[in-house]
């Protein structure tokens, strides 16, 4: 296994993107999942060699929203639950820039959960990255809509029995064209996710399962974040087209993994706008002076 | 009036001189959710923008609509929305955000009865206040209040230079009545418009400091993508952007808020004196008001009552100067307004109990005409010499 200091040998570019005088240390728990997550994410953007000036990491509110103000790009951390929008605004006004957000699972599902649904159904190319760790890390772990049934949080001090949303199901129906899943502990995996979805034209949605030893972990006494770890490892199963994922499940395999929607016939929203609606409006502006 | 050339005469509805302001002031980006009475702002856009390659876009509400505003602005483009009183009560969150994070982009509010759904269709001044105080924390607050179709394009025009200029959201108030009036107007020639456009930096990247305090109290704004990487957010930040708490950077950040528009307000003051050289009596409108309270005017005089008419046209920061001179001159003040008084209050917080300041409110959507004023002025028994 290579360790995070061979990675970055291998990565020199790596340290170019992190504002490592302006904005760190960082504010994470020992043993959290976001660093690792914003580390996936940075070596994917260097191996696409994509420039600094050309990239927009937006967020929205949590510890996972504060990943954006330590990465050396155009940096943008919006309200709770809302980076989609702004992203959105980002994107269609300029859409050669590159636009990766981030967001928690309360942030994207619970109050940004309209705003999920309707940046799936628009098809718009940005890549959301969803970090699941069941539960609101920054306000104390209480309960978010991905927390299962009978798992403790803050505010589920008997165990949920509210039925938990999954999230790329939700990104799926709603009409997200490349929706993938993957956990902190499948590092490589999950940066390999994040470049594809980068690369798909279109929405892109990429939940990662990642470890909050300091609130979903205590509250449910799963142990260290080792432990954490260890539990995304044997509980992962990679996705194959035909899968029965209700058997998988069955078996204790509850964390589906890899690319679980993949579809390039769907138009991207920009480019949808310049070929159908500037055209149109174009020409029936030449009518009108004939 | 004779008109030149490039001069444009025509009959215009409220909301659409706002659609026309809008595109003459160069308008980039649109995003909105629809609502009575102000849909017809986006409508028009959605035909006109894409006709300059502009980006029209309905949002999936108004929070999200004000989010792809000020994402658009942050790339660099001059963005807005248009609401009602439900969709601007949703706006709160993201004007806080654009007011704390220095993002220019214009507010139209076609104010309606309120509050929660209230008068969808009728007209109303209730959000005179929400546009000061609607969000939460102390933020700048720079809103202008039309009174006709005319005003509607040029302030249009105007909010976008004053958001440009100050990097801050800008309102436009208007109301049912005016947004849905038709008027004969002449509309200046787009070429000799004031056009002002946000200022970017030209320091090295390195030195540049996107939320310093400058001398002129706005620090230039780079666009996303032009080489200047730095870091906006909501939370109180240095003048690099980063989140801080830090006692004297948060001061810092509030001071400059604050001073903006403080050590602005000879540009951010704008009113219109109505025969107010010799007046004894002040009618002290607002908005579409305006348009009954000169009319009152011209029924005082006729009466033999010397009365005149000041109107904010920009109603935050509120014009102390002109309304603490017109207090000192007058023995009366009527405040005519489609509201419980909202307006009324700020002028008996000037006058601080010296003078004699009386409302004349309508809250049932009915339009204030100017007999209503004349009577109410009469009935008011001020001296007359
Ligand atoms: C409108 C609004 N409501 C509530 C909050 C308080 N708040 C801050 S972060 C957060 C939840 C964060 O949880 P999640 O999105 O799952 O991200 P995590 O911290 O777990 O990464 C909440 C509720 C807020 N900032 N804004
Ligand atoms: S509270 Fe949880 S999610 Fe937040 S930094 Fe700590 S471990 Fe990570």
């Amino acid at each position: 296994m290579t360790t995070p200091v061979q990675m970055m040998a291998q990565h020199p570019a790596l340290h170019e993107w992190l504002r490592a005088k302006k904005s760190f240390p960082h504010l994470w728990c020992p043993g959290c999942g976001i660093g690792t997550i914003m580390g996936a994410a940075t070596r994917a953007l260097t191996s696409m060699q994509y420039s600094k000036d050309e990239v927009v990491v937006i967020s929205g509110i949590g510890c996972t929203g504060r990943i954006p103000a330590y990465l050396d790009c155009n940096t943008l951390h919006t309200t709770h639950g809302r980076a989609l929008t702004f992203a959105t605004g980002v994107k269609f006004s300029r859409p050669k820039l590159k636009v990766l957000v981030f967001m928690g699972d309360g942030d994207g599902l619970a109050i940004g959960g309209n705003h999920f649904i309707h940046t799936c159904r628009r098809n718009i190319d940005i890549t959301a990255v969803i970090v699941n760790n069941y539960i609101y890390g920054m306000t104390g772990g209480q309960a978010s809509p991905t927390l299962p049934e009978g798992m403790k949080a803050s505010t589920a001090p008997y165990g949920s029995m509210e039925p938990p949303f999954d999230a790329c199901n939700l990104a799926i129906a709603a009409g997200a064209t490349f929706v993938a899943r993957s956990t902190v502990y499948h590092m490589k995996e999950m940066e390999k996710l994040i470049q594809k979805g980068m690369e798909h034209k279109g929405f892109s949605v990429i939940e990662i399962v990642a470890q909050c030893p300091t609130s979903f972990g205590r509250m449910n006494k799963l142990g260290n974040p080792i432990d954490m770890l260890e539990y995304q490892k044997t509980h992962a199963i990679k996705y194959y087209p035909g899968m029965d994922i209700e058997a998988a499940k069955a078996e204790g395999k509850d964390i589906i993994t890899g690319v679980l929607k993949d579809e390039n016939t769907k138009m991207e929203y920009c480019e949808k706008y310049d070929e159908l609606i500037i055209k149109k409006a174009l020409a029936s502006e030449k009518e009108k002076t004939k | 009036m004779t008109k030149s050339n490039s001069e444009r005469e025509e009959v215009l509805l409220g909301n659409d001189a706002v659609a026309f302001g809008a595109l003459a002031a160069g308008v980039d980006f649109f995003a909105g959710y629809p609502i009575t009475p102000s849909s017809e702002i986006a409508e028009l856009l959605s035909r006109e923008m894409p006709k300059r390659r502009g980006k029209f876009i309905q949002m999936e509400d108004e929070i999200a609509s004000l989010g792809a505003v000020i994402g658009a602005s942050l790339a660099g483009a001059k963005a807005m929305t248009a609401t009602s009183g439900p969709g601007f009560s949703l706006m709160q969150e993201h004007i806080g955000f654009a007011a704390i994070a220095e993002v220019p982009c214009v507010i139209i509010n076609v104010m309606r009865g309120g509050p929660s759904t209230g008068l969808p269709t009728e007209s109303s001044q209730a959000d005179i206040m929400q546009a000061k105080y609607g969000s939460h924390g102390d933020y700048p607050s720079i809103a202008l209040m039309p009174d006709s179709v005319l005003e509607s394009y040029l302030f249009t025009v105007k909010a976008f230079n004053l958001s440009e200029k100050y990097r801050t959201p800008v309102f436009v108030l208007t109301d049912e009545i005016l947004g849905h009036m038709r008027e004969n107007v002449i509309l200046p020639p787009v070429e000799e418009l004031e056009i002002i456009n946000r200022q970017e930096p030209t320091v090295p990247a390195e030195w540049y400091h996107p939320f310093e305090q400058t001398t002129t109290g706005i620090a230039p704004m780079a666009s996303f993508g032009h080489g200047y990487r730095f870091h906006v957010t909501g939370l109180t930040h240095d003048i690099n952007g980063f989140p801080t708490s830090i006692p004297a950077e948060i001061d810092a950040l509030m001071n400059k808020l604050k001073n903006k528009v403080l050590y602005n307000t000879k540009d951010l003051t704008m009113v219109e004196e109505y025969q107010m050289e010799d007046a004894e009596v002040c009618i002290l409108a607002v908005g579409s008001v305006g348009r009954s309270a000169r009319r009152a005017v011209k029924i005082l005089r006729h009466q033999g009552i010397k009365a005149g008419m000041l109107r904010p046209q920009i109603i935050w920061p509120f014009p102390k100067q002109p309304v603490e001179k017109m207090l000192k001159q007058v023995e009366y003040v009527l405040v005519p307004e489609m509201n419980v008084g909202q307006v009324r209050k700020e002028v008996e917080r000037l006058a601080d109990g010296r003078d004699r300041i009386e409302g004349l409110n309508v809250m049932n959507s009915v339009m204030i005409t100017a007999e209503d004023i004349v009577k109410k002025i009469l009935n008011a028994e001020v001296p007359v010499d």
